[in-house]
């Protein structure tokens, strides 16, 4: 898979949510191919039997789960690009 | 010059407390340096010069009354813009967090101020810490201090800048595939990336949650002992802070070399490396021998995968974390003025307007290594190679102390040297991203010039063993004698 095609990157940029220009698209699809030739030497790694790593943590800690009060609404709203009666206003959600 | 701005954080606290100069003295002299000089580097992103006097007043009056205001009294730190301080922006680099104002404080930085530290302001990096030449900033580049046609590597661009050019004593980075040892060997200074767990991420905005860890950038090993020993130990914020117990870092510069087993990975280094940063690599492991130090070979077969390993995971990482700037809770939302536009619209432009062409190219990367049909080929793969990775090294650590490589395969690139080729540019973290693979810590001390720029050399240590790491450092500093070197700025 050392090839990656405009139509998959059109599929990939859905679901990355980015609407990308017809250019953006092809110099996208130049560059990711380049970078997964290159990943192709992981294939010839023996990994029967080895165990994926997600994290190098000893193991967490939390702590109990009890509700506080971090932030108020007016903190957690100061940055909203858009708002209205204390919630975030967002365009339409549904059709269109 | 004033020479207060190239006087090291613990000599700054120590003159202060002992009056032999004042915070507000030592401020105002680093606020002059960064009037005159910043114009020329560009480190800065937003500076706090009012709310750093107040702060320096109030040491000062604290001294006055017979307090101790802590082991950072009066000295001035900055801040790479992925963290969060209070009473300034957040941007990331980033046009998507433009203005942003954070509600919070990161740990590390509420830790500095309550030990006596004075932020002077937040400084510039590649967008969302994606990148090895400060490039990829929205805010524009910033150049090395040593020579201002090259970079001053990435993404603390900023950070190992600012402190080269004494714009401040330390200043706090990040570090995800690198992104504080390498431009601290860039602008020779230290960095140090400590074990993964070691430093609350609390405040740090995420890139690759499994990778990032907060660390210093400093001008001696002694500071770096000094900030480490202020910013580590748990967090009730961050549930993957280490509850383990931390060390006397700043005992461990002054101990001595001999009995020190350093590995050194021959095959790793074979290829791909300059011959001037070798050469004084090779430099600094024969007088660490001459002092005492036991050099060994080590193998680190699955090093070479490390760069390939790392993009996989990083950026699926990433384009998890990034999902976050949407345009709706904070941040730049697109104006769709399309009567239309729905949510999913919305989103799609935002995100297409506010993310520069790195983070696109990652977030790209990264969607596409978690979707359905090839998450085993790549993600998964990568995931198990990474653990043959962190497999090395503790086999290598069996018959060694701590590994030595150069922190880069090259001195200081010129700006828009590599920016076409995105993979080129990846390469020049090849002997950082392993560290960050496994968790492990890393630091960078300068071990030498090669035409007239810094070259690094990076210890990496088994977790926790930031001490031996801090002791290694030390001694490359005292043998190697080109440690506190000013700039020509």
């Amino acid at each position: 898979m050392a090839e990656i095609e405009d139509k998959l990157l059109t599929h990939i940029a859905t679901l990355a949510r980015l609407s990308l220009s017809e250019a953006e698209t092809r110099w996208l699809a130049h560059d990711l191919g380049d970078i997964l030739k290159y990943a192709e030497s992981l294939k010839d790694i023996e990994l029967e039997g080895v165990p994926p790593m997600s994290h190098a943590t000893e193991g967490e800690r939390f702590r109990p789960d009890e509700a506080r009060h971090e932030l108020t609404r007016e903190q957690a709203l100061q940055n909203a690009p858009d708002q209205e009666a204390g919630l975030f206003r967002v365009p339409q959600v549904i059709g269109g | 010059m004033s020479t207060l701005t190239w006087l090291g954080a613990g000599e700054i606290a120590a003159a202060i407390k002992a009056k032999k100069t004042s915070a507000m003295e030592v401020v105002e002299a680093h606020l002059l340096r960064i009037a005159q000089k910043d114009g020329a580097v560009g480190a800065f992103l937003a500076r706090a010069d009012e709310t750093a006097r107040a702060e320096a007043q109030g040491i000062d009056a604290r001294l006055a009354r017979g307090e101790d205001p802590g082991p950072l009294a009066g000295v001035p730190i900055a801040v790479k813009d992925v963290m969060h301080v209070h009473g300034l922006p957040t941007t990331c680099g980033s046009r998507i967090l433009k203005g942003f104002a954070p509600p919070y404080e990161a740990t590390v930085v509420t830790r500095l101020k309550n030990a006596g530290a004075i932020v002077l302001g937040k400084l510039n990096m590649d967008e969302f810490a994606m990148g090895s030449s400060n490039e990829n900033s929205a805010y524009g580049v910033v150049r090395n201090p040593w020579d201002e046609t090259r970079v001053p590597g990435g993404s603390s661009g900023g950070s190992a800048a600012a402190v080269a050019s004494g714009f401040a004593a330390m200043a706090l980075g990040s570090d995800t595939g690198g992104s504080i040892r390498q431009p601290a060997a860039f602008c020779g200074v230290v960095g140090l990336k400590p074990t993964y767990g070691r430093v609350s991420r609390y405040g740090l905005v995420a890139f690759a949650s499994s990778l990032d860890q907060i660390g210093p950038v400093t001008r001696s090993c002694s500071d770096a002992a000094l900030a480490l020993s202020v910013i580590a130990g748990p967090d009730e914020h961050d549930a993957t802070s280490s509850h383990r117990a931390t060390d006397d870092y700043r005992a461990a510069v002054s101990l001595s070399t001999p009995g020190l087993r350093i590995g050194v990975p021959r095959d790793f280094l074979k290829e791909g490396v300059d011959g001037s940063v070798m050469a004084e690599f090779e430099k600094t492991i024969g007088a660490l021998e001459a002092d005492g130090a036991r050099i060994v070979d080590v193998a680190l077969p699955h090093a070479r995968h490390a760069i390939a390993t790392y993009y996989l995971v990083a950026t699926a990482e990433a384009s998890s974390n990034l999902a976050r700037f949407d345009g709706v809770r904070y941040g730049l939302r697109a104006d769709s003025t399309a009567s239309r536009a729905t949510l999913k619209d919305m989103y799609g432009e935002t995100r297409d307007a506010g993310f520069g062409a790195e983070v696109k190219r990652r977030i790209i990367l990264g969607t596409f290594v978690l979707s359905s049909g090839y998450y085993d080929a790549y993600y998964l793969r990568a995931q198990k190679v990474r653990t043959l990775i962190r497999r090395d090294f503790e086999a290598a650590f069996a018959s060694c102390d701590l590994i030595a490589t150069p922190t880069t395969p090259s001195p200081a690139f010129k700006l828009g040297e590599k920016t076409a080729n995105p993979l080129e540019m990846y390469l020049a973290d090849v002997f950082t991203v392993p560290a960050n693979l496994a968790g492990i810590p890393g630091i960078s001390v300068p071990c030498g010039f090669a035409n007239g720029l810094p070259v690094g050399l990076q210890f990496v240590g088994p977790a926790f063993a930031e001490t031996t790491l801090l002791r290694a450092g030390s001694a490359v500093e005292r043998l190697m004698g080109v440690a506190g070197r000013r700039p020509p700025l």
